[in-house]
């Protein structure tokens, strides 16, 4: 099931907000870049406006991960041009850009306190002061009051929950006031709450004016919430709202997998299609003739590049549905 | 008092006082960065390294320190090179570089066999020997890593536990690993002639990872480990003289020992220092989970 009328495909993208608006906050133009060998994005063209909330999907090895780091001139091969405020982007890191890495990648027996984790991103300020001024310091608690983890300022990384985790890096990326966030999926291995929490304020921080991108594999569940989104696969495949291109076809193309789109009482909620065949293919070999079909159903359908919790999620939202 | 006073009297005991202190507190001070960054037997590997580049200096007839000490610095930045290809780990690279350099003393040795007993010190450590040549450069080295620790506090920090996302903040990975490179050489340069080859990466390693075990902090860390590794030269240089046993030796044992009592202590006490035993408050902001869109 597809949505008729989905307007922004690739060569025929919409942006967001339309035409007439200012100079985007981020802008490739043609771009092709990567590290050894291959380009691992190639033909990239994208603006990312100010104050956007925008999420960037594709399957592992797409290049989400290598967009983002483009943008703040850590991928050693680039051609064509990435500009940031109107600045190019070359092979220093970008003033006004904050970044939030993967927390699985974070390293939680490093001898860190969370004030020690936050000041790393103000390092700048004072580069040959080793302490923290009274300044850094009341920046600090400020924001990690504002961040809802006020208190936790002298513990240590690993003592604190999922989502205050993600919490702290956030206060990182924010210490410095930068206009533009940066997230590498955020909500990756965290539960259903702690993602929301974090959905939740990451919508409040753009509400209040920063612009930020995220990569995740979480269609239903992240994706489809985001104003939004663009699906990468090696190049850009289609960008757009989500209700208009979330369909078979665009997604098709950007997983290289039959996917089915759900559309219900304005949810969308993107199916994998080959359990279904599976399933089909057991109970013809087990003489079960019924083939039932449950296009329908989401209980019938694993989320595409879901875990087994997205899975979950789903269900539990659909019993929610009128 | 005797126990303190009397060694005093001889000028070799407290020229190697001043100097084991110092060394302990300089191992102990870059020994967490070593620790953190997962790079305890590049101390150990590194030092061999400058081992070969000693005997070649001596046969080349260069200064003891300028040999060794750009020898050692050539082979930091070999390790952090090939370690930088990544079909080849760290640890590989670090037996590569360093036991070759060990191996090109060892052959000079072999082949010219007038000097060896200069390379037994060099190999076990003298500190009965260390002239005030050797106690001004042990010094220099102090004040210069523990300015390039104050200085470079903030990128240190960030670039050990953080490698990846440093450079996208600004700070620049090369440039610090450099450095820190030349800190490492220094470093062992300077400690060969109190504790030995054999036994540098020991007072590296003990120290820090003692701290280790008693802070979750960083900064607490980087000082706890300093004082552990200065108390350990000064109580070690002591326990040599009464004991007749090898400096170095006992020096490094001490730090075994205190390390041994760090962590049965923090076993008994379930590794939960009293500045973070507070319960932790829940999320100041409670949010319903089914309103975001």
């Amino acid at each position: 099931m597809s949505a008729a009328g989905a307007k922004p495909v690739a060569g025929e993208r919409a942006r967001p907000g339309g035409a007439g608006l200012p100079e985007p906050l981020v802008r490739f133009s043609e771009v092709s870049c990567g590290y050894d060998g291959a380009p691992v994005l190639s033909d990239v063209d994208l603006a990312v406006p100010r104050g956007a909330f925008m999420g960037i999907v594709g399957p592992s090895g797409a290049g989400k991960t290598t967009l983002l780091r483009a943008i703040v001139g850590a991928v050693p091969r680039v051609e064509g041009r990435i500009t940031v405020d109107g600045r190019p982007v070359g092979h220093r890191a970008t003033s006004g850009v904050g970044w939030v890495p993967q927390l699985e990648t974070v390293d939680w027996n490093f001898p860190a306190t969370v004030r020690e984790v936050v000041l790393m991103g103000r390092w700048a300020e004072h580069p040959w002061r080793a302490w923290a001024s009274a300044d850094d310091r009341r920046r600090v608690d400020a924001l990690l009051d504002r961040l809802g983890i006020g208190g936790l300022a002298g513990r240590h990384i690993r003592e604190l929950s999922g989502g205050q985790q993600q919490r702290v890096f956030l206060a990182r990326a924010l210490i410095s006031d930068p206009p533009l966030l940066l997230l590498d999926e955020p909500t990756s291995g965290v539960d259903l709450k702690t993602r929301d929490d974090i959905l939740h304020l990451l919508a409040d921080l753009n509400a209040d004016g920063i612009t930020i991108l995220l990569t995740t594999h979480e269609l239903n569940t992240v994706a489809a919430h985001l104003p939004w989104v663009v699906c990468v696969n090696g190049r850009v495949i289609a960008e757009g709202d989500p209700d208009d291109i979330f369909t078979s076809d665009i997604l098709g193309r950007t997983y290289g997998a039959d996917l089915r789109v759900v559309r219900q009482d304005g949810v969308v909620l993107v199916a994998d299609a080959a359990p279904h065949r599976l399933r089909d293919a057991l109970r013809h070999r087990h003489g079960d003739v019924e083939h039932a079909h449950h296009e329908h159903d989401p209980h019938h359908h694993l989320a595409a590049g879901a875990t087994a919790s997205e899975a979950d999620d789903l269900a539990a939202d659909h019993e929610h549905l009128p | 008092m005797t126990f303190v006073s009397e060694p005093l009297a001889f000028e070799f005991f407290r020229q190697g006082l001043l100097a084991s202190g110092l060394v302990g507190a300089l191992c102990g001070m870059l020994g967490v960065y070593i620790v953190l960054r997962r790079m305890s037997y590049i101390g150990h590997g590194l030092s061999h390294s400058v081992f070969g580049g000693a005997v070649v200096g001596y046969v080349l007839a260069l200064n003891f320190y300028l040999a060794a000490g750009i020898w050692g610095f050539l082979s930091a930045l070999a390790i952090n090179a090939t370690a930088r290809r990544r079909r080849i780990g760290a640890d590989a690279a670090i037996g590569i570089v360093t036991t070759a350099s060990f191996a090109v003393g060892v052959a000079l040795i072999s082949k010219t066999r007038s000097f060896t007993r200069n390379f037994e010190a060099a190999l076990f450590g003298n500190i009965l020997g260390v002239t005030t040549i050797d106690l001004v450069v042990v010094g220099v080295v102090t004040v210069a890593v523990a300015a390039f620790i104050v200085l470079f506090y903030k990128r240190l920090l960030f670039v050990t536990f953080d490698p990846e996302v440093a450079p996208i903040y600004g700070v620049n990975i090369g440039l610090v690993d450099t450095l820190f490179a030349l800190a490492m050489a220094a470093t062992i340069v300077a400690s060969i002639n109190v504790v030995g080859v054999t036994l540098i990466a020991a007072t590296l390693v003990i120290p820090s990872t003692s701290a280790r075990l008693l802070t979750d902090s960083f900064g607490r860390m980087i000082g706890i480990s300093t004082v552990i590794g200065a108390l350990s030269g000064i109580v070690g240089m002591y326990l040599s003289y009464w004991l007749d046993v090898s400096s170095g030796a006992t020096i490094v044992l001490l730090e075994a020992s205190v390390f041994l009592a760090c962590l049965i202590l923090t076993s008994m006490t379930r590794r939960r220092p009293s500045w973070v035993s507070q319960p932790i408050p829940t999320l100041a902001r409670e949010r319903p989970a089914d309103d975001f869109e």
